[in-house]
């Protein structure tokens, strides 16, 4: 125990940063509005959630990024843990992960700068997926930052519809947060 | 005194008696009327399942899509249903028959407006951690999401405010859902737990068994309270309790829940340290014992926030540093380490930053940290304990307790709170309401006894007192069970006096009129300057209201009357109600302004340091008054 200074310090003031918070919840009807309901009531900002089932049709996996310091996540996590249909939650924003996001982006086009954009989305690991007269969709995977610098790329050719689906994680090696979940 | 109205039946003693010979018999006559006539439907299995929970009573109030369950409750004679007079009160009744027995307390209302009218006593039970099972019916299914007649979608405005809540459609899902329920209720951090059923699953018929508690577990991989603390951790404490100079055990109400007093006590005795409570933790320890130390926070007592600002080491058990508590965090306790022990992790580090956290329930860490507990000779804090004497004589001498109801014949509400507990030989459940009396209550109740104090902590809903002491009378039916309200909160739900008298539940009413929303007139006097507004509260005659709802009524207005008045109210046949007519200005004090912290508490306001109510002094300055002088 660390001796305490005259004023005391309040929980959370500490520096603010994204979180990523991987939790598997059962795969219920109103689950999702229960986790969206309490990050509302608490005071928790979401900036993007990514939902779908897992390995096991009974359960599913969201992601979710949350900007705050370390008390203020923690306390998020440990809300979240309280809601019944949470099976599991862990902060991985510092392990070692994969982080991907998958975007469309469908990017305003003439017969001249096609082929512009269709360069642009190949040096940058994406891909065009539709080609019209007056319009084509890219479609890119990757890291969030690697989706910011295309996006800003093809701003240049007028971006008409951008649909992101935020960031899914999932740890590198061998371990898996699914076979932490006791049963 | 005068007295008026009169309903003839059984003694406090007597009702008692009835009550607990009526439920034996029921006990007894468990062969349903109608057994093998009907098929089982969901109405049936709900029944059932409330019954194998150990629950016997249901606070309720019929409605068309609830009405299936009422076509079958007399087939189930062993499960009482109290009829409310409004569905507020049926969650208040579920609550204070839970806080008062330990047992799960159980609400039924139908859907819609039902429905909505139990939301506040689901937010009170939330607040508080009760465990409280409440029951709703809904449209058929069919009719789900169409705004159909008397539906709302109160699944969506309980989940906020719930441990957990359910939409149950089909009547093979009732058993397991209703077991689950109350185990969710009760386990871990209780609190209320809703399902809300609809009319096709109350109505269908079902082979559905119950399930067993462990197939209720196993059946929830997400829920898993955690009851042992780290022993590491709690190592840890042992250490810290053997170096600290001036201890302070801060005991909550999750020391009540875990019925860890008789681990509080030895802790406290072998390490001599004193306890202090909060609103919750009242009866934590016997306020006699000489550990005991008092009611801290916002209306605490001077020496006991005194003691917590000077110690070097707090040890928090089952409470939650909440605002009401710890005044502003920057001032609170600058020299000590905190312990905080909770069986909610998301308690530890969200109103403190925790120096020495514990998860875990209070008895069994406790019980782990007992052995490892050095023995502290009492002549080690001699020092200590002589500085906490003199400030508990200084603070208490300075307080209106033992002398106010004295003065001028004024009828001070501390007097007639403390006259009621020892008129009950401190040995009663006290109801408290919101406000004013609910401060005094706390202060000069005198509590003896664990779960002997009812009090609306963390919501603070007025109208609580009357419907909650109506749960306590019939969940304990042996010990008296006063009600005692302001006249605001009394009004929210006098109601329910038709309840009492027609169930003959023998809840014995104090009414603290100050004519006032006191604790508004409190805080615009002392945080608005005296700017008043609608703090000023009209009642009828509440003799004559008594008499037309048919309970014997007392009427006091002079200090000598109030002894006489609760023995005779005590004796009277059923429910009974006192009038007190006490000070219409006396404040609470000491008073914590918000935002303020705890080595900031007033103690008496104005300039020569007298309260601002008439008496010694005579009438004061009232800037609402035109004829008493002008503003100040
Ligand atoms: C349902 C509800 N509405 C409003 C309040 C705000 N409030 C807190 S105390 C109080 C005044 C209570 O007056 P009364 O019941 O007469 O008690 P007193 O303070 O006079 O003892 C009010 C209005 C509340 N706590 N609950
Ligand atoms: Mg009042």
């Amino acid at each position: 125990m660390t001796p305490t200074s005259t004023a005391r310090s309040l929980p959370g003031s500490g520096e603010e940063r994204r979180h990523l918070i991987v939790a598997i919840v059962n795969n219920k009807p109103g689950v999702l509005n229960r986790v969206a309901s309490l990050m509302r009531a608490r005071n928790f900002n979401i900036e993007s959630l990514a939902v779908s089932v897992t390995e096991r049709s009974d359960t599913s996996r969201m992601t979710l990024t949350i900007v705050g310091d370390e008390v203020h996540v923690e306390q998020a996590a440990k809300q979240l843990y309280k809601l019944i249909d949470v099976l599991k939650v862990q902060d991985v924003t510092d392990e070692s992960i994969v982080e991907h996001e998958f975007a469309l982006i469908k990017v305003r086009a003439t017969k001249r700068t096609r082929p512009e954009i269709v360069s642009v989305a190949e040096m940058h690991r994406s891909k065009v997926v539709d080609l019209g007269d007056e319009a084509v969709i890219v479609e890119a995977v990757g890291e969030p930052a690697e989706i910011d610098t295309l996006v800003e790329l093809l701003r240049e050719f007028g971006i008409k519809e951008l649909v992101r689906t935020g960031s899914v994680v999932m740890s590198r090696g061998s371990g898996s947060i699914e076979e932490q979940v006791k049963r | 005194m005068t007295q008026a109205g009169h309903v003839p039946g059984a003694g406090t003693p007597a009702a008692s008696a009835a009550e607990r010979a009526r439920r034996d018999m029921l006990r007894d006559a468990r062969v349903t009327a109608r057994d093998g006539v009907r098929p089982r439907i969901g109405a049936d299995a709900l029944c059932e399942a409330i019954l194998l929970q150990g629950s016997d009573t249901i606070w309720g109030y019929p409605g068309g899509v609830i009405l299936p369950l009422y076509d079958v409750l007399v087939d189930h004679p062993e499960l009482r249903h109290i009829l409310v007079r409004h569905e507020q009160a049926a969650s208040h009744a579920a609550d204070g028959y839970a806080r008062a027995s330990g047992n799960v307390g159980v609400c039924l209302g139908t859907s819609g407006p039902g429905a909505t009218n139990l939301v506040t006593g689901i937010g009170t039970a939330m607040l508080d951690s009760v465990p409280v099972v409440v029951i709703t019916g809904n449209v058929p299914n069919a009719l789900i999401g169409k705004d159909a007649f008397q539906e709302i979608d109160i699944t969506g405005i309980t989940l906020p405010m719930t441990k957990h809540n359910y939409l149950v459609r089909s009547a093979d899902e009732i058993p397991h859902v209703i077991a689950e329920a109350f185990h969710l209720a009760r386990s871990g951090r209780p609190g209320p737990v809703h399902v809300d059923i609809t009319k096709d699953a109350l109505m269908g018929e079902t082979k559905a068994t119950h399930p067993s508690t462990a197939e209720i577990e196993s059946g929830l991989p997400g829920y898993k309270p955690k009851l042992d603390g780290h022993p590491r951790q709690i190592k840890l404490l042992a250490e810290a309790i053997a170096g600290a100079k001036r201890p302070v055990i801060l005991a909550g109400h999750g020391v009540l829940i875990a019925g860890a007093e008789r681990e509080l006590l030895e802790l406290a005795r072998t390490a001599h340290i004193p306890i202090t409570w909060t609103l919750l933790g009242i009866g934590v320890i016997d306020e006699t014992d000489p550990l005991a130390y008092g009611y801290m926070g916002m209306h605490g007592w001077k020496h006991v926030n005194r003691a917590i600002q000077s110690a070097d080491l707090l040890i928090g058990i089952g409470m939650r540093f909440d605002d009401r508590v710890t005044g502003n965090v920057r001032t609170y306790a600058p020299k000590a380490k905190i312990v905080h022990i909770d069986i909610d992790p998301a308690e530890i580090g969200k109103n403190v930053v925790a120096d020495l956290p514990i998860v875990g329930d209070a008895k069994h860490v406790l019980d782990a940290l007992l052995p490892l507990v050095t023995k502290v000779d009492p002549a080690t804090r001699a020092d200590y304990f002589a500085e906490l004497a003199a400030w508990r004589t200084e603070s208490e001498g300075s307080s209106w307790h033992g002398s106010g109801g004295f003065r001028d014949g004024v009828l001070s509400a501390d007097f007639v709170v403390d006259r009621i507990a020892a008129g009950s030989n401190f040995d009663a459940n006290l109801t408290a309401d919101v406000g004013q009396n609910q401060m005094w209550v706390a202060r000069y109740g005198g509590f003896r006894r664990a779960n002997s104090h009812l009090s609306s902590g963390g919501l603070g809903t007025m109208g609580f007192a009357l419907p909650a002491a109506m749960g306590a009378a019939v969940a304990v039916p042996e010990k008296v069970s006063w009600a005692i309200a302001g006249d605001g909160g009394f009004q929210m739900t006098l109601q329910e006096l038709a309840t009492i008298v027609q169930e003959r539940i023998p809840v014995k009413i104090a009414l603290m009129d100050n004519k006032k929303l006191g604790m508004i007139r409190q805080w615009q006097e002392i945080v608005y300057g005296g700017n008043y507004h609608s703090e000023q509260l009209a009642g009828p005659d509440y003799l004559k209201l008594c008499e037309a709802y048919g309970l014997p009524a007392w009427k006091v207005s002079k200090p000598e009357e109030v002894d006489a008045a609760v023995a005779a109210a005590l004796a009277a046949d059923g429910p009974a109600l006192i009038w007190f007519e006490i000070a219409e200005r006396q404040n609470v004090y000491p008073m914590m302004p918000a935002g303020k912290g705890l080595s900031d508490l007033i103690d008496k306001w104005g300039d020569d340091g007298e309260d601002v109510t008439e008496g010694a002094t005579g009438p004061r300055v009232d800037p609402m008054d035109p004829t008493s002088g002008g503003a100040k």
